[in-house]
């Protein structure tokens, strides 16, 4: 596994910026809803929560956080699809 | 002798969220929304069930009029006995709209069509559609089906975590 500190070139970017919960979590739901295995999403957000909420997404959705990574006025946080359920 | 170490039950999470809807105020309407929404993205199967005032988070007529009471709730930044003067909770409703409109929270009609869309299943009460004198064409579309308390057991029974709010 990556350490969380290696960003990629993400196969899609979903601005999610000016979002409170639950925004951030559903743009990201939609966004792997479209996606294929092996796809990475990089979600920005605002949100202060959205790092913790897409930790404990991706935990139970079995996909992998490869990075996350702070900029000056959000964060950038990026999602490999290792598993598509519904 | 020999003690058999009791091997430890494995843990598996409960997947299934089943909430029950029964207040009609703004304040209420959002959590159980977010709830299931934010748990049927992560996989969970979700079910809400809308009994008494929550009929009217789904019903047509009622569902972008959804009010918060300044009565009973100490939350809101005035002296209780000013929410029995008549149209204090309509400000108080207009104030917080403003401002949930200003951080982009979506609307409580967004909201359940965020769930629905995420896979989140509706469920209206039997008894409270009648006691309001509703029928199915009065609800919302999102709503699947109308049950009662007995279907709420079968699935609220089967390893789900289950809220009422």
């Amino acid at each position: 596994m990556a350490s969380p500190e290696t960003p990629v070139r993400p196969t899609t970017i979903v601005d999610s910026r000016g979002t409170m919960c639950p925004g951030p979590i559903t743009d990201l739901f939609r966004a792997y809803r479209n996606s294929n295995i092996g796809d990475v999403i990089e979600l920005l957000a605002t949100d202060p929560a959205a790092k913790s909420d897409t930790q404990a997404w991706a935990k139970r959705s079995g996909n992998e956080i490869i990075a996350i990574i702070d900029e000056k006025d959000h964060v950038r946080v990026q999602v490999r699809i290792l598993k598509k359920g519904r | 002798m020999q003690t058999l170490e009791k091997e430890k039950p494995v843990q598996s999470k409960r997947n299934r969220l089943v909430i029950v809807c029964s207040k009609g105020s703004l304040d209420m309407a959002y959590p159980p929304l977010m709830l299931a929404t934010t748990a049927a993205a992560m996989g969970m199967e979700v079910h809400l069930y809308f009994t008494f005032w929550g009929m009217n988070m789904i019903t047509k007529k009622t569902i972008d009029s959804l009010k918060i009471s300044p009565v009973g709730n100490p939350a809101p930044p005035m002296p209780n006995i000013l929410g029995m003067i008549p149209g204090m909770s309509s400000m108080v409703t207009s104030m917080m709209t403003k401002k949930m409109q200003k951080m982009k929270m979506p609307s409580i009609r967004e909201m359940i069509a965020t769930a629905k869309e995420s896979g989140v299943k509706f469920h209206a009460c039997s008894p409270s559609l009648n006691m309001m004198g509703l029928t199915k064409d009065d609800l919302v579309p999102e709503v699947d089906d109308i049950i009662g308390a007995t279907t709420y057991h079968d699935l609220a029974s089967e390893d789900a975590i289950t809220l009422f709010v």
